[in-house]
């Protein structure tokens, strides 16, 4: 692409109603969602009732408030609502942004792909104009209301999207997954009580068809939705995708986020129509909206720096999935670099961690209850992880210090199973790691792999 | 795409058709309702069934003993209590349904037992047994304190039931302890014969709350925490980095603690291997559908490597003191020793078998990817 073809891409204009619908859409999801985690009693389970909680890598400040933390989710269940509805959008969706953002970061026992697809696609809405059209703001202020909005604006919800799809796929095509259908090998069977699959889930031949479509789905869709001809196809395989997936395992919201978002691939008469329909609903005047104008920046320069940042966003998004490229060693087993990365579903591992404190001064040694500090699942999620088990170390020895140990050393016998294979020895026993500090480098404590995965 | 997708069609009925799967479960569906069935049948219902003998028979030689404080009482009512201690071995692990409803185990065994509450109880007269805060003076320990613990020897133990100005407060606690380990018991019981077998066998789901996967937690819970720990590793100082001799089982009733591990320890066996309770007879369990599974590619399989695990852990105890309170004593290594074995299982059952069966381990059912 030239720089005058560049530029006209970049002054082009869409219709903006699949803007709005993705906007209603994905506000309403996401208190549902939030009205859903805390009728589970989540929020007191996973952010209150735990006395310790994992932090990322430089976001040890970001802690559960106790029973404010409720009021986080108040926060970011009324803003996401306020964003469904278009009202103060801007402060909305920042608002959201930040609240789902520090939840996420509180502990990251939690830590899923979907959760941090829901953080940066809220991130990315922040510089998009997604409440010109069919929004409060929209009907109450006159100048700001638009049908049209830039193309790029669209497109940059499509590439995400992409994105996400396309990385889920390449994450796909190692060893373990086509030759060995692991972990499907291990889920499925377990799922004999569904109706109808159970008994076909048995079956090697079903873990490979499964494992093997899985990659294709995560690879070809992001063309098969954006190519026209193949749209409306693609979209049913959508369906069927996230539903059968809805089906076989444990993922809550996130099947419905994806089929709602993927809507956004369709032309504008399917959002206009939809639109139609929520107006005679709700006996909203939609004509008011349609006023041919197309959105202007106020100023030029947020227009300039929210296309500058989102394009660092899209450099970065494209970059730090192959950040694992950076460190040695099998990538499943040490996981540096796991995480942000679109590796989704890749992995059953299950691991053993026993800690060791000894004091030095007199050789007293003796082994840790884990129940005592963590919750079950917490130890699930340490056992596996060596960064967990790194900062449960640390905060074992301050535990200790004020136990009246002055410098306690802890150790750790642990091992993990990865994908069918037999348990190993994880962390090197002989390693204090009170002596080792949290770092983004390379672990060399922990016990090579001994195994290939072959792939990318 | 048309003809990548014809390829990939061909591929797939290829491998359907010729099923040339290099490892994984066979076609054929395994049957794991049939498992339920064996423990319910054959190890639950019986082992509590026999364990219910045990203590209306340990409440009849207290009551006995009660009306009679002699020696010759004393000493049907010790075999009685040895008896039923045996019983309950088998029957500690499950903690489900009402037993949970209850807090069985607890009520039946805490230790060490709090002797300064015991007394209290007993000199005040006042005490109600279902209490959260009497769990730790009540159930076998407490027994074993007041039918070992109370003197140096027989008479003087004796004289705590005849001569003492309190004796008639000893005998109703002594009384009224086993009926409440009959009582509770009888209950669980019913509850197993009386509607909860056929909930437990049909619930054959795959979610944290499905009987297979409650059990299983439940086992390598009470594997871990009330075998590995509880008998061998509190003693032994694990958990504290010095030996605590006053925590082994049946403190004071000596050279019964190894007996008692040993039942818990066939116990376990027995559960994992779906043996039928007191009897040779092998039935549905965990080694066979580890043997199904077939997901480890490495060697021998996992069953096997469980039941070899429990040999080591087996013959390593052998070489214990009949009272682990003298061993802790005097060769604490030998615990340790012991502990280490134990220890290996608790990774093949917990990472291992856990993985292959796939089976929850957290109770919070939150999201996944």
């Amino acid at each position: 692409m030239n720089t005058s073809s560049l530029r006209s891409y970049l002054s082009g204009t869409k219709n903006a109603a699949p803007l709005a619908v993705l906007r209603i859409l994905f506000g309403l999801l996401m208190l549902i969602s939030i009205i859903r985690f805390a009728a589970y009693g989540w929020i007191y389970k996973l952010y209150i009732e735990p006395q310790f909680f994992f932090s990322y890598y430089g976001f040890k400040w970001v802690q559960p408030l106790g029973g404010w933390t409720y009021l986080i989710f108040i926060i970011c269940g009324l803003s996401a609502l306020f964003v469904a509805l278009g009202f103060k959008y801007r402060i909305s969706i920042i608002l959201f942004f930040l609240s789902f953002s520090y939840i996420e970061l509180m502990d990251k026992t939690t830590y899923l792909n979907h959760y941090y697809f829901i953080s940066i696609l809220s991130f990315l809405m922040i510089f998009l104009p997604a409440h010109t059209y069919y929004s409060v703001d929209a009907w109450r202020d006159e100048k700001l209301r638009s049908q049209e909005v830039p193309a790029w604006s669209i497109d940059a919800i499509k590439l995400l999207i992409c994105i996400v799809y396309f990385y889920a796929g390449l994450a796909k095509l190692n060893s373990d997954w086509l030759l060995e259908a692991m972990p499907l090998q291990i889920w499925l069977p377990a799922k004999y009580s569904i109706p109808l699959l159970g008994d076909l889930l048995q079956q090697t031949w079903v873990h490979y068809a499964f494992a093997w479509s899985g990659a294709l789905y995560d690879l070809s869709i992001p063309f098969l939705l954006l190519y026209r001809k193949t749209r409306p196809f693609a979209f049913i395989f959508v369906v069927i995708f996230h539903v059968l997936t809805r089906v076989l395992f444990p993922i809550g919201m996130f099947p419905y986020i994806m089929i709602g978002s993927a809507l956004i691939f369709f032309d504008a008469n399917l959002h206009n129509r939809i639109l139609s329909k929520i107006s005679g609903w709700f006996n909203i005047s939609k004509s008011l909206f349609d006023n041919s104008r197309i959105y202007q920046f106020p100023k030029a320069w947020q227009r300039k720096g929210s296309m500058g940042i989102i394009t660092a966003f899209f450099v970065l998004q494209l970059l730090l999935p192959f950040r694992y490229m950076l460190y040695p060693g099998e990538l499943f087993w040490t996981e540096e670099g796991y995480r942000f990365s679109w590796r989704v579903m890749l992995m059953e591992k299950a691991g053993y961690a026993n800690f060791k404190v000894v004091n030095p001064e007199n050789g007293q040694r003796f082994y840790v209850d884990n129940t005592q500090f963590l919750t079950r699942f917490q130890e699930k999620q340490m056992s596996t992880q060596p960064d967990f088990i790194l900062e449960y170390a640390h905060f074992l020895k301050d535990h200790y210090q004020q136990q009246g140990i002055e410098n306690p050393e802890i150790y750790v016998e642990s091992y993990v199973a990865l994908n069918g294979r037999r348990s190993r020895p994880y962390v090197d026993p002989d390693v204090d790691l009170t002596e080792i500090e949290p770092s983004l480098k390379h672990r060399n404590w922990i016990h090579p792999f001994n195994d290939e995965i072959k792939g990318l | 795409m048309k003809k990548f997708s014809l390829l990939l069609l061909t591929v797939f009925v290829v491998w359907g058709c010729t099923n040339n799967a290099p490892s994984g479960p066979n076609a054929d569906d395994f049957d794991r309702q049939a498992i339920l069935e064996n423990w319910a049948n054959n190890l639950i219902i019986p082992g509590f069934t026999h364990f219910a003998e045990t203590t209306a028979e340990l409440q009849v030689q207290a009551e006995a003993f009660s009306e009679t404080p002699s020696p010759q009482n004393l000493t049907a009512l010790r075999e009685a209590w040895k008896e039923s201690y045996l019983a309950f071995q088998h029957v500690s692990m499950f903690e489900m349904g009402k037993a949970m409803e209850l807090n069985y185990r607890n009520n039946l065994n805490i230790y060490p037992t709090d002797t300064d509450e015991i007394e209290g109880s007993i000199e005040s007269g006042e005490y109600n047994l279902a209490l959260p805060s009497l769990l730790d003076s009540q159930g076998f320990p407490a027994l074993d304190y007041l039918l070992y613990g109370l003197g140096e020897n027989d008479a003087e133990i004796l004289n705590y039931y005849t001569t003492n100005t309190n004796a008639e407060g000893y005998r109703t606690y002594l009384v009224d302890l086993s009926q409440r380990i009959d009582s509770l018991t009888k209950e669980v019981l019913n509850h197993w014969t009386s509607g909860y077998r056929d909930e437990f066998v049909s619930n054959t789901g795959n979610d944290a709350n499905a009987s297979l996967d409650m059990m299983v937690n439940d086992y390598i819970y009470y594997y871990e925490k009330h075998l590995r720990a509880g008998k061998i590793g509190i003693p032994a100082g694990v958990f504290s980095g010095s030996p605590l001799s006053g925590h082994v089982e049946a403190y004071y009733s000596d050279d019964f603690s190894k007996a008692l591990f040993n039942e818990a320890l066939t116990a376990s066996i027995n559960f994992f291997n779906g043996t039928h309770f007191n009897s040779d007879q092998n039935g549905q369990s965990l080694d066979d559908y580890l043997e199904y599974l077939e997901i480890d590619k490495e060697g021998s399989g996992l069953a096997t490597l469980i039941n070899t695990q429990f040999d080591s852990a087996r013959s390593e105890a052998e070489n214990l003191n009949p009272d682990f309170a003298a061993q802790v004593e005097s060769d604490n290594s030998l615990m340790l020793s012991t502990y280490d074995e134990l220890q290996r299982n608790v990774v093949f059952m917990k990472v291992d078998m856990l993985q292959a069966l796939n089976i929850n381990v957290d109770y919070v059912d939150a999201d996944g990817d």
